[in-house]
């Protein structure tokens, strides 16, 4: 096993001496098709083209959690979706801030709210038809909510934000088990083009809730459960030729979609194909040589790719987008000592940003963050409650509150890192050196991922009882709002006795009434603005230490073209704008 | 030749065996097994050139806190300023190779790999160490126990082997690792985790040396001088650890230097799922696991604790071959 190490190190260090002399800036020579610069798709559409035909092709390192538009948490798959099941809205397909932007899709319009934002009404567009022809109804919609949201006993996989905010979502079994002919009574279709949701409390980005794939129509006489990923009924412009469980799928153009009722998708491929389970680095290299137009993960290149791609000829294509997330560490305040503010506050002027930054990989993986909401966030506004020059830190300011804390000479402290997330543990370790400066001890503790919330950082008394005074934590929005990403992580009601994602179980009345008040009101801006007040109020409580942005590599090959980030979807390629040259 | 045996010790290193037919009985008679076999292994220039390493490489680890303290090393010190963060490797090439640094840095932090490979040999010998120790002092005892009496003794610790053997060791690893908090017999930190990782890697591969000792008993119980000794009235125990035991040394040995590395590899396995060494001590497996990542980018950074650990299993399975060679001369 080792000499297999020691004989592919040699052999990397023969091809990086010969990669080495192609070295050059980036590439725009303007020929072929994958042109364009740098980052060209973050802020454009980079090979802007009108031309139908071709064949998109993607690969995957791993398997969906399922293709089922009911049974999906998977932010690709919500992307990739798109192309056969329409919900009632989706985010505009357009290049930078226009991404976030919520459109209507199967409704003719946004929803329309009634004055306490707890009634949203959409009326469908006319003339929608499945692939087999048959019309698309309101009741279809209605029943794959229910579908999706009130039965786990069959499609388990997606979010249950419909269950969690209807009126009766608690007492509801879910269609499978409850064969009443009404459903759930707090849906209501008045006619075959109507959807009435009636909500248990106000809920102003309702919107952004019927963007998931769970209200895209489902045709109760074809619902199979379970099973239905294998013969899925498109309502999109394209559908399943062929689907493998595990191995992949291919899509062909349904026939029955009608342009004039969908104003957000140009369908210009003829053909979608889709591999799972193809191995990272090979997914990196099809890339790299032109055999596939993206990686649907859309997470960026293997760190074994990333010097590759950053100083070779492959430079101009690639585009560093941010991923919906920010890394942060919350700081516990029921253990001691950062139950008093000024020792939080020690941790946010003494830490060393950039340095962490750099032991993650710098800045392909991301930026420094100074605020709780990532970028690409709606409602994200930019500030620095603790700014130091270049990030590097503060010694002095952080003495100045290790004093006013009474502990002029700084504390121990325990830190959790995921140990199976290098770039976690690396976090972790830079943290733990840059505070050393500051007299702050820490000692890493580290957990497996998967039970990370169940068993140990979500678990308030596991954690007092360990004195687990800092919880490394990643955190990305299920809807790129500031409510969809801040509920769960800040609100006081996410402090659980088991799986709570509230690590600094922060339960600041103030801050708990800014979220009810902002998510009942329906005036886009002011709900906006709100967001970003939060925002500072949690780094005014010092408890959340913003460490980084995260951002993907992502690589664009020649042939991919109408490539675009969207930042609606963690920061990967916009999969219903993409076509190919090939 | 015919040569005194007290002439020169040279003299009967080289050519014992035919010292021994040209000589006297009494002057013979002096010396003991383990004298002739430290003369055979004396004679054996590759066996002692590993076992010299082998000395060495102990003595690192020992030694390794005041050597890094002489040398004004500190294995844990960033040198963010020495690394291109975005390739993943320092500025440079070759890993970052300088007079401050012979051995380069590391990719991420810039931490000196010379200090951290010394820092990192006591960890990685100590727990690889000490984890064969106990799983060849189990397996050895019961192995020898279960082949000697045979029978329903056998069928038990038989049995008993495969259960273990069929252990899902990993998951028994995060497990545990999981439930041993801080205060556990009064250790907390990297000496609990030391000694975790001991007991984890020691108690659950103790079957396969196990195996090979009461396979290996088992032949030699029917032997004549197991039969002469019984038939003199020695007792189980004597004929166990007295008349037994020394035949079995060679393939004890020989297996111990063989698991030594496995379970420095074994170590890194447990470290990067996270219930193994924390950061920021070294250790060899944990650089390697790594620097699995970053090979294409930094291969350096695989090669430098790659050689640690390369030279280190040479120098046992060298050092091995050579006494298991001394102790038994049949096997050559």
């Amino acid at each position: 096993m080792k000499t297999r190490r020691v004989t592919a190190a040699i052999a990397s260090v023969l091809a990086l001496s010969l990669g080495a002399a192609a070295c050059g800036g980036g590439d725009d020579d303007g020929n072929g098709g994958g042109n364009g610069k740098k980052d060209a798709a973050l802020s454009s559409i980079v090979n802007a083209s009108t031309k139908k035909g071709g064949t998109v092709s993607y690969e995957h390192s791993d398997v969906p959690d399922s293709l089922d538009p009911g049974n999906t948490y998977y932010g690709w798959v919500q992307n990739f979706s798109r192309l056969y099941a329409r919900a009632l809205t989706s985010f505009k397909p357009a290049a930078g801030k226009e991404g976030l932007e919520v459109v209507p899709d199967l409704a003719e319009s946004l929803g329309k709210p009634s004055a306490d934002a707890k009634t949203w009404t959409y009326t469908l567009r006319k003339g929608l038809k499945y692939q087999d022809g048959t019309p698309i109804t309101s009741k279809d919609v209605k029943y794959a909510i229910e579908r999706s949201n009130f039965a786990p006993e069959a499609l388990s996989n997606g979010p249950t934000y419909f269950k969690a905010y209807l009126e009766g979502g608690d007492k509801y079994k879910g269609p499978y088990k409850d064969k009443s002919a009404d459903g759930i009574k707090s849906i209501e279709t008045p006619d075959d083009t109507t959807i009435v949701f009636k909500l248990k409390q106000p809920f102003a980005d309702f919107d952004y809730l019927a963007t998931f794939s769970q209200t895209a129509p489902v045709p109760q006489a074809k619902d199979t459960g379970a099973k239905y990923v294998q013969n899925i009924v498109s309502s999109g412009p394209y559908q399943f030729e062929s689907y493998e469980e595990g191995r992949g799928a291919t899509l062909v153009r349904n026939k029955n979609w009608d342009a004039k009722t969908d104003p957000i998708r140009k369908a210009l491929p003829d053909k979608v194909t889709i591999k799972f389970k193809v191995n990272p680095v090979t997914v990196d290299n099809d890339l790299l040589s032109d055999k596939i137009t993206a990686d649907a993960a859309g997470t960026g290149v293997q760190p074994q790719t990333q010097p590759k791609v950053l100083q070779g000829k492959n430079a101009g294509q690639t585009d560093i987008s941010y991923a919906g997330a920010t890394q942060y560490i919350a700081l516990n305040v029921n253990v001691a000592p950062f139950d008093n503010v000024h020792c939080r506050k020690a941790i946010q002027w003494g830490l060393d940003k950039q340095s962490v930054l750099d032991a993650m990989g710098g800045s392909p993986k991301g930026d420094v963050a100074t605020t709780l909401l990532p970028p690409s966030v709606n409602g994200y506004s930019k500030f620095d409650t603790y700014a130091t020059e270049g990030h590097k830190g503060n010694v002095a300011k952080a003495k100045d509150e290790l004093k006013q804390c009474g502990k002029p000479n700084g504390f121990n402290t325990i830190l959790t890192a995921r140990s199976d997330r290098p770039a976690e543990v690396a976090q972790a370790t830079a943290v733990q050196e840059s505070l050393k400066k500051i007299g702050v001890n820490i000692e890493i503790k580290q957990f497996p991922s998967g039970k990370y919330f169940t068993n140990f950082a979500g678990v308030p008394t596991y954690v007092h009882e360990h004195k687990l005074g800092m919880l490394s934590m990643a955190w990305g929005a299920d809807w790129p709002t500031g409510y969809g990403f801040l509920d769960q992580v800040v609100n006081g009601s996410a402090i659980k006795p088991s799986g709570g994602t509230n690590l600094m179980e922060l339960n600041d009345p103030k801050i708990n009434k800014a979220l009810t008040d902002a998510i009942a009101n329906t005036d886009d801006a002011a709900r906006t603005k709100a967001w970003g007040d939060i925002d500072k109020m949690v780094l005014d409580n010092a408890s959340v230490v913003p460490v980084v942005y995260r951002k993907n590599l992502l690589l664009r090959p020649k042939s991919a073209a109408n490539v675009t980030v969207t930042q609606a979807y963690l920061g990967m390629y916009d999969y219903v704008l993409m076509s190919s040259a090939k | 030749m015919t040569a005194p045996i007290e002439t020169t010790g040279a003299a009967a290193e080289a050519q014992p065996e035919a010292v021994l037919s040209g000589v006297k009985k009494s002057q013979i008679e002096g010396r003991s097994l383990t004298q002739i076999a430290w003369m055979r292994f004396k004679r054996d220039k590759v066996a002692m050139a590993g076992g010299i390493v082998v000395v060495c490489l102990v003595l690192m680890a020992v030694l390794s806190k005041p050597i890094l303290w002489a040398f004004d090393l500190d294995p844990n010190k960033f040198n963010q300023d020495l690394i291109d963060p975005a390739l993943l490797a320092p500025k440079g090439g070759w890993g970052g190779m300088s007079w401050d640094h012979p051995l380069g840095i590391d990719p991420q932090y810039g931490r000196d790999m010379l200090a951290r490979i010394i820092d990192g040999s006591w960890v990685s010998l100590l727990v690889a160490g000490g984890a064969t120790l106990l799983s060849v002092c189990i397996g050895t005892v019961l192995g020898v126990i279960a082949g000697y009496y045979g029978g329903w003794i056998d069928s038990v610790i038989s049995r008993l082997m495969d259960t273990f053997l069929a252990f899902p060791l990993l998951l028994f690893a995060i497990s545990i690792s999981a439930s041993v908090q801080d205060g556990f017999f009064g250790l907390e930190g990297l000496p609990l985790r030391i000694c975790v990782l001991i007991f984890v890697i020691g108690f659950f591969s103790w079957p396969y040396i196990g195996r090979i000792v009461r396979a290996q008993t088992m032949t030699l119980r029917r032997r004549e001088f197991i039969e002469a000794s019984t038939s003199l009235g020695a007792r189980g125990p004597y004929i166990l650890f007295r008349e037994l035991l020394p035949n079995l040394v060679a393939p004890i040995l020989v297996y111990s230097t063989l698991i030594i590395p496995t379970n420095i590899l074994f170590e890194a396995a447990l470290s990067f799922l996270g219930v193994g060494i924390a950061p920021p001590q070294a250790s060899w497996g944990g650089m390697l696991s790594n620097a699995v990542d970053l090979y294409t980018a930094d291969p350096q950074y695989m090669f430098v604790p790659g050689l640690a650990i390369f030279i280190t299993v040479l120098a046992f399975n060298l050092l091995g071959d050579g006494l298991r060679d001394a102790l038994d001369p049949r096997s050559k």
